[in-house]
């Protein structure tokens, strides 16, 4: 370690000074490199947390407010008791459909709920397109720590609620956090939207998609895309982020009330796979 | 340097320290995930997926 010569080279400051300095350059330079090590640890380690341990915790706690609405139909149920497996309903099982007398092609008459506190999970969606089993549930706020990294889809405050004439705004995160519309860009004018509350199933059609500036506000108002114009259809939005893994620009899909009908009475035929 | 230093102050037999220095990293990355993250994630706007200001 220590070079024969360095006393010579340093003669009036004793022999130890020589042989420290290098040390403390040492030191530093090695404190310095466990350091920026640790920092491309903590960053890789922020990517796996991202990109899949959000998923994990976000899943568990969507699971867990949507078991919280004990009235949320799942035409998966049967089959997961029954054998465990996730292919739909189970083979034999009849899941009643409503019957047509029941639905209200019209906004009219529909049981609209009030806008529930912050971060109360109120409604379940359910999207065919994304596979029958899938059953989301609905909360309200977009706040994301409290809302959308945790509870999955949130209701824009102040837009309509379910079936009501005006605009039932939703957003959901398109990658990480349990990705409740992972497969947005799937939806395809004429696809059924179905959202369960308490008392009615609400079953909309998608009309359209596109792609906006996150500053696009018109997508969220009561008729889209076009603001402070009086609403007279009960519409849906639903906002994700686009590209994936990007906050660059929005999707935005919208839809417009097809039909209701109350609750108890069966499932919407949308959403029961046919065979 | 830091490592070798915690690895000094750490009592007992060699497996002993392992056993407490794997300790330690499993609180440290623990904490980054349950913390740390989430918070550090709310401040960076690349997953925002709402429409407004």
């Amino acid at each position: 370690m220590v070079v024969d010569s360095a006393p010579s080279l340093d003669a009036d400051s004793g022999p130890s000074t020589p042989r420290k300095s290098p040390r403390v350059l040492d030191t530093t330079l090695g404190v310095l490199g466990e350091v920026l090590i640790t920092a491309g640890l903590i960053l890789g380690l922020y990517v796996v947390w991202q990109l899949f341990y959000t998923d994990v915790l976000s899943g568990r706690s969507q699971d867990a407010a949507l078991d919280q609405l004990e009235w949320a139909e799942s035409v998966r149920v049967p089959a997961i008791s029954g054998d465990g497996t996730d292919s739909g309903a189970s083979p034999g099982v009849e899941v009643a459909v409503i019957p047509e007398d029941l639905k209200v092609y019209s906004p009219e008459g529909a049981p609209v709920m009030s806008e529930p506190s912050e971060a109360t999970t109120f409604a379940a969606l359910h999207v065919p397109r994304w596979g029958y089993d899938y059953v989301k549930p609905i909360s309200e706020g977009t706040d994301r720590a409290r809302v959308l990294d945790k509870l999955g889809i949130g209701h824009y405050s102040d837009t309509a609620m379910p079936g009501a004439v005006g605009n039932f705004a939703i957003a959901g995160h398109r990658t990480t956090y349990g990705k409740p519309f992972t497969d947005i860009q799937a939806l395809e004018v004429g696809d059924p939207l179905v959202v369960q509350t308490e008392d009615a199933w609400y079953v909309y059609t998608v009309t359209g998609t596109t792609i906006v500036l996150p500053t696009y506000i018109a997508a969220i108002s009561p008729v889209p895309g076009q603001p402070g114009v009086q609403p007279t259809a009960a519409s849906i939005t639903l906002t994700s982020c686009h590209p994936r893994f990007s906050a660059e620009k929005r999707y935005i899909v919208y839809g417009e009330l097809e039909y209701w009908a109350p609750t108890g009475h069966g499932f919407p035929s949308e959403i029961v796979e046919q065979k | 340097m830091i490592y070798p230093w915690i690895w000094r102050h750490l009592p007992g037999p060699r497996w002993a320290r392992a056993a407490a220095a794997a300790l330690l990293v499993t609180i440290v990355v623990l904490s980054l995930f349950e913390w740390v993250f989430p918070w550090v994630s709310a401040l960076l706007p690349y997953q925002d997926q709402t429409v407004g200001n």
